[in-house]
């Protein structure tokens, strides 16, 4: 500990000052070896997708007759081709792409409306929160994986159909981890206090609410990018997402699935790829609430 | 306790008209006509016309939804627009064999689950406990599509041992079993996952708890503190039990789709690609009604497992 001279009529300076909270949760983070495993992997795995155009060795979507469902390691395409002949590796890199985008929107998506929804309903409370909420619940009825095959089917296939029946499967779950929070923090002395001394709704709810507030809601929202990568992907697989012949990992796996007869490995990379990808993304999202101390 | 059942119940009817307003409005939001769709491509206007009348799609769209809802009331879901069966008919067969797949997986599942989430719980920080999250976290973050086209890979193409795909056609016991089984394991992982995560979570909540300690130092023998921790985290678990079983229900239209199980999922799916508006209408209002009871059966066993719920 350090030593502090405080001159005469000077209070003394704190030895060590307290950690600030975020740089205690970076600080946790640090000290996370999976936590820390995780976060690199998907670094690793966002840089593949976003510098695909580059690392990929061949045209994702130039098949040749010839070099149809050649293995893993054979010469020239390093995880082999598909049943139309195209590269694999090249074809993972670029639907790394989609299936990112597909999965990481609806959550970025839900996780602005279902705050702003939710902090609206907790906050206001009354008759708004009871229409948000009950309005909220109507999607519950449906469990997760129905709702979103049932809207993507009825709007027909496409990327903004995905985005937009996954976001439809998020907000509402958003709203509702949004609104409890708002609650608790609502009835606090602390925001009592701030009104008494005048503070404005604007102010109340910008310095005070949602500082509390966000933390939960980010790593609710955290948790639910691994499930929405895997219906993104999950509709592609059944035809609902991107269009052929884009290269995108659940669409990949289904075209190839008619080919698990002749090669038993190249039809399960896509899937090893989405895998990965959402496993790291859960374990990252563990790690940040065990170190943001937020149980839920 | 009737007060609560009896709020529950006024609770879930409005859902359940929302629930319905959503797919009602399905079709409509879907792009194109429902009617042009299936019309041969010759037909004339006048036919058009006739067949739009004949479904009620002439109608002002409330009037069409009050008039579905009537006819929804009584049991009649309309008839397929590609085969021209009653929808009902078509759900009620796919619904029996998706509920044996539900019924099966969430067997699997929660027996694994319960067993790991407990085990792990009493043995935090061993070896058994890292096994048990390492499972769950797998469980959770596993493509379930994906993990049955490997488990048709090694068990049916490798090894020859199960059949790919569809149900059995003979009739048999076992080889309804045989067909049955490679869905069953893959629909299980991610409830798996869930739930060997909650038990496990729920069980350590109440074992830090000081009476658990209080047992333990009266000198109760381990067998009789794991009972008190096993019904002082039974509320929480029976939940996630209840909702796990209704996604396995609703959540199988992929896990369907790769076994060609002739289930609701593989119906939806059908429906969907032959934009058979009425069964895919049909599919998703039943499955969201059985799911909305099964909330609310959940909801009120817990109150009979826990009393102090209902005071909430």
């Amino acid at each position: 500990m350090a030593v502090t001279t405080a001159l005469p009529g000077e209070l003394e300076a704190p030895a060590l000052a307290p950690m600030s909270y975020w740089r205690t949760v970076a600080w946790r983070l640090g000290r996370d070896p999976a936590t820390l495993a995780a976060g690199g992997a998907l670094v690793a795995i966002a840089l593949a997708a976003l510098l695909a155009p580059w690392l990929a060795p061949y045209d994702p979507d130039a098949g040749s007759i010839r070099a149809r469902l050649a293995a893993v390691g054979s010469a020239g395409h390093l995880l082999g081709t598909d049943e139309q002949g195209r590269d694999m590796l090249s074809r993972l890199l670029w639907g790394g792409r989609m299936t990112l985008v597909a999965g990481l929107t609806p959550v970025l998506v839900a996780f602005l409306l279902g705050t702003a929804l939710g902090v609206l309903a907790g906050y206001v409370g009354g008759l708004t929160s009871t229409l948000v909420m009950r309005t909220m619940d109507i999607f519950y009825a449906f469990p997760s994986v129905l709702l979103a095959i049932a809207i993507s089917g009825a709007l027909g296939p496409g990327l903004a159909n995905t985005l937009i029946s996954l976001s439809i499967v998020f907000v509402p779950r958003v709203v509702r981890v949004a609104e409890s929070a708002t609650v608790q923090v609502k009835s606090l002395e602390y925001i009592a206090a701030a009104r008494a001394s005048g503070a404005g709704v604007a102010a109340i709810v910008r310095h005070h609410l949602l500082a509390n507030v966000l933390g939960p809601i980010l790593v609710f929202s955290s948790t639910q990018v691994s499930l929405s990568i895997i219906l993104a992907a999950g509709l592609s697989f059944l035809g609902l997402g991107v269009t052929p012949p884009a290269a995108e990992w659940g669409l990949m796996l289904n075209t190839l699935r008619q080919s698990i007869y002749v090669n038993a490995i190249v039809p399960a990379l896509p899937g090893v790829a989405i895998f990965v990808t959402s496993m790291a993304f859960n374990l990252l999202s563990d790690g940040l609430r065990d170190a943001m101390e937020i149980r839920g | 306790m009737w007060a609560y059942a009896g709020r529950r119940l006024l609770l879930a009817a409005p859902t359940l008209l929302g629930a319905s307003i959503i797919v009602f409005a399905m079709v409509h939001l879907a792009p194109g006509d429902p009617i042009a769709a299936v019309m041969p491509a010759e037909s004339s206007q006048a036919e058009i016309e006739a067949t739009k009348k004949a479904y009620g799609f002439d109608k002002p769209l409330p009037v069409q939804y009050l008039v579905w809802l009537g006819r929804v009331a009584q049991g009649d879901l309309g008839r397929s627009i590609a085969t021209r069966r009653p929808v009902i008919l078509d759900v009620r067969d796919a619904l029996a064999n998706s509920l044996v797949l539900a019924l099966s997986s969430s067997l699997l599942a929660f027996l694994l689950g319960i067993a790991l989430g407990l085990l792990a719980a009493f043995r935090q920080g061993r070896w058994l406990d890292k096994t048990a999250s390492a499972i769950a976290v797998v469980g959770v973050s596993v493509p379930h599509y994906w993990a049955g086209i490997i488990l048709i890979i090694v068990f049916s193409v490798q090894l020859s041992w199960l059949p790919a795909m569809g149900a059995s056609q003979d009739g048999g016991v076992l080889d309804y079993l045989r067909h049955i089984t490679l869905p069953t394991v893959a629909l299980a992982l991610i409830p798996l996952g869930v739930i060997t995560r909650v038990v496990r979570s729920a069980a350590l909540d109440v074992l830090n708890q000081e009476f658990v300690l209080a047992l333990r130092a009266k000198g109760l023998a381990a067998r009789r503190v794991f009972a008190h921790v096993v019904k002082n985290s039974a509320p929480q678990i029976l939940t996630v039990l209840g909702l796990q079983f209704g996604f396995q229900l609703g959540g199988s239209v992929l896990v369907e789709a790769v076994f060609s199980w002739p289930g609701t999922g593989y119906l939806l799916n059908l429906a969907i690609f032959q934009r058979d508006m009425p069964v895919l209408q049909g599919v998703i209002l039943v499955l969201a009604t059985f799911f909305v009871l099964l909330n609310l059966a959940v909801d009120l066993l817990q109150t009979l497992v826990d009393p102090r719920i209902a005071r909430h």
